[in-house]
């Protein structure tokens, strides 16, 4: 099967995930979002480990679930403190801090 | 079945990053086990003592280097399997973070005005640190990245650590978070691309694969876009801008000098590093693009940087508008844009913590008072701050006798004589758009009435005084004399 099928799965899921930034309300939907772009390149890494006949695509994919699962703690422990105060966790009612 | 074999690692060369990284670890156990009224003068002192040791180690590693031709060749070391490249540009840029970081840790560590910050503060900034001194001297992408999420992660939390002005501080952090995250991810697709390029996320693999291959230059370029996003979102450079306002408003002002001096020197060490190791052969591909950027970058800062109404937000506008010159050194792409634009570096770190640092003094009932409205006749409350302020102001603004002019001359004539006259041009008339704004307010602070009921002049306590006349005298001695820096940012260039 060619890889280039997983690649534009990859950059579908990608445009997904961007598209998702940019549209959804939610932050923890946003976040979501990010995650699903994180894991788009992780498709994207593998195939081309694949491609390349070497392992470093994979490890690197490993790194990146690594960072990601760092990010979940922070990116969370952030949004839930923001929660406690407002009582909500859509980005459009934090709006003191504009022009 | 293949050995592994270890490979060989210059501990004396990559010293400051273990001893920073290490402190902060140990930062986290003091925040943990130690009782909570003795943490306060722990986590300061282990702070400081992490920064002084590490730079202890770093003048030790320069002239040991430098001395001997060094055990390692004089222009620098290559460490960690090629992951850390410890050369000539890191080791000013390290220089650079490090003497930064001791200002913005004195303003951290000043609990005599304001106190709003609690003792998490200190291992996260440690931590924050240490990621932009991988940043700088990361020799692969993967490292990069990595560095990049160091660096990032405990400045969100940062940000949200205020008590008092706990709303916007939050909403602060919620930006930065998932703008920083979103501009990690495209980041990382770039390198993905680059991988799928290369066969390899070393910047050397790379600068070779781009040399003459029949590969398909969509994946070089598509990957070259997406990483440079990433990096210009971290420097705040032009349209990628959107977070530095709010978030320079919104976190503590000791956080916010950290983040604006800090962030923005590891951020160009790593554009520097990416785009001369990486990406030279292809320059005149993709020149033209950071040209337009470093053009709406200064656009952006100096036109939007006079509407504002709040001193934070205008310094923040002045940042993404010093991102755009700073830019215009690091596409010169030789020697004198390399050592102009560390220069230029340098002397922004210096003058922007000095200037958060008075900032940080002007407060009223509840707590600091950044609009700018507010400011009026300031000079006659408390003249002292108010000349200061405005010789930082004049010093961003880049008149002569400051750091600032000598900055901008150097990144300017390094641009003019790599043949870039109308982007220098440009840049001109924007520092003069900028000029205006700086002024705006010293003319405010000067030429008018005070305000009913104005905020008042805090008295700064030792550490800040210290943290502000440093700053403000390393502007002017820069100003005045900037031969030796100068001499030690055109020591040598990248190591690839």
């Amino acid at each position: 099967m060619s890889p280039t099928y997983y690649l534009l799965l990859s950059a579908l899921l990608f445009s997904i995930g961007t598209v998702g930034v940019l549209v959804r309300r939610n932050a923890i939907v946003v976040f979501m979002c990010i995650e699903l772009m994180l894991n788009a390149v992780n498709l994207t890494l593998v195939t081309f480990a694949r491609v390349n006949g070497k392992l470093d695509g994979q490890v690197m994919a490993f790194f990146v679930m690594v960072v990601a699962a760092a990010e979940v703690v922070v990116g969370l422990a952030i949004i839930m403190s923001i929660f406690r105060t407002r009582r909500s966790a859509s980005v459009d009612d934090s709006n003191l801090l504009k022009y | 079945m293949q050995q592994i074999t270890a490979p060989d690692i210059s501990y004396l060369a990559i010293a400051p990053i273990l001893i920073v990284l290490g402190f902060a670890c140990v930062g986290v156990l003091v925040e943990a086990f130690a009782a909570r009224e003795r943490r306060w003068g722990l986590q300061v002192a282990i702070s400081a003592a992490a920064l002084i040791l590490s730079g202890g180690f770093l003048a030790y590693f320069l002239s040991s280097n430098d001395a001997a031709g060094g055990p390692t060749g004089r222009t620098g070391v290559t460490t960690l399997a090629g992951m850390v490249t410890v050369d000539k540009p890191a080791l000013f840029l390290w220089g650079t973070l490090l003497a930064l970081g001791l200002l913005a840790l004195l303003l951290l560590a000043d609990r005599t005005v304001g106190g709003d910050l609690r003792t998490e503060v200190f291992p996260l900034f440690l931590f924050a640190l240490g990621g932009m001194l991988v940043f700088c001297a990361a020799n692969n992408l993967l490292t990069m990245f990595v560095a990049l999420e160091v660096l990032s992660l405990p400045l969100y939390l940062m940000c949200g650590l205020a008590r008092k002005r706990r709303l916007i501080s939050q909403e602060a952090a919620v930006k930065y978070f998932l703008l920083g995250a979103f501009a990690s991810a495209f980041f990382l697709y770039g390198l993905a691309l680059l991988y799928g390029y290369a066969g390899s996320v070393k910047l050397a693999d790379i600068a070779t694969a781009a040399v003459g291959t029949d590969r398909s230059d969509t994946l070089l370029f598509a990957g070259l876009g997406l990483l440079t996003v990433g990096l210009l979102f971290k420097g705040s450079v032009g349209p990628f801008h959107t977070w530095t306002p709010d978030v320079y408003q919104g976190a503590p002002t000791p956080v916010t000098a950290f983040m604006a001096a800090c962030t923005k020197v590891a951020a160009f060490g790593g554009i520097l590093r990416v785009l001369t190791v990486a990406f030279q052969s292809t320059q005149w591909e993709w020149r033209g693009v950071l040209w337009g950027v470093a053009i709406v970058s200064m656009a952006i800062g100096a036109i939007f940087g006079l509407t504002q109404t709040d001193v934070k937000r205008m310094i923040a506008y002045s940042s993404v508008a010093h991102a755009g010159f700073l830019l215009v050194g690091a596409i010169a792409m030789d020697a004198d844009g390399l050592s102009s634009t560390l220069f230029y570096l340098l002397t922004y770190g210096f003058t922007t913590i000095a200037a958060f640092g008075v900032v940080g003094l002007v407060r009223g009932g509840g707590g600091e008072v950044s609009t700018l409205s507010q400011w009026a006749g300031l000079a006659k409350r408390s003249p002292m701050l108010a000349w200061v302020f405005t010789f930082l102001l004049l010093a961003l603004a880049g008149i002569p006798m400051t750091s600032g002019f000598i900055g901008k001359f150097l990144v300017f004539s390094a641009a003019l004589r790599d043949g870039m006259a109308p982007l220098v041009v440009v840049a001109l008339v924007f520092s003069a758009v900028a000029a205006f704004f700086y002024l705006r307010v010293v003319v405010l602070m000067h030429f008018r009435e005070p305000v009913e009921d104005g905020p008042t002049v805090s008295v700064p306590g030792v550490f800040t005084t210290v943290a502000i006349a440093l700053g403000v005298f390393v502007t002017l001695l820069l100003g005045v004399v900037p031969g030796f820096v100068l001499t030690w940012a055109s020591s040598g260039g990248f190591l690839s």
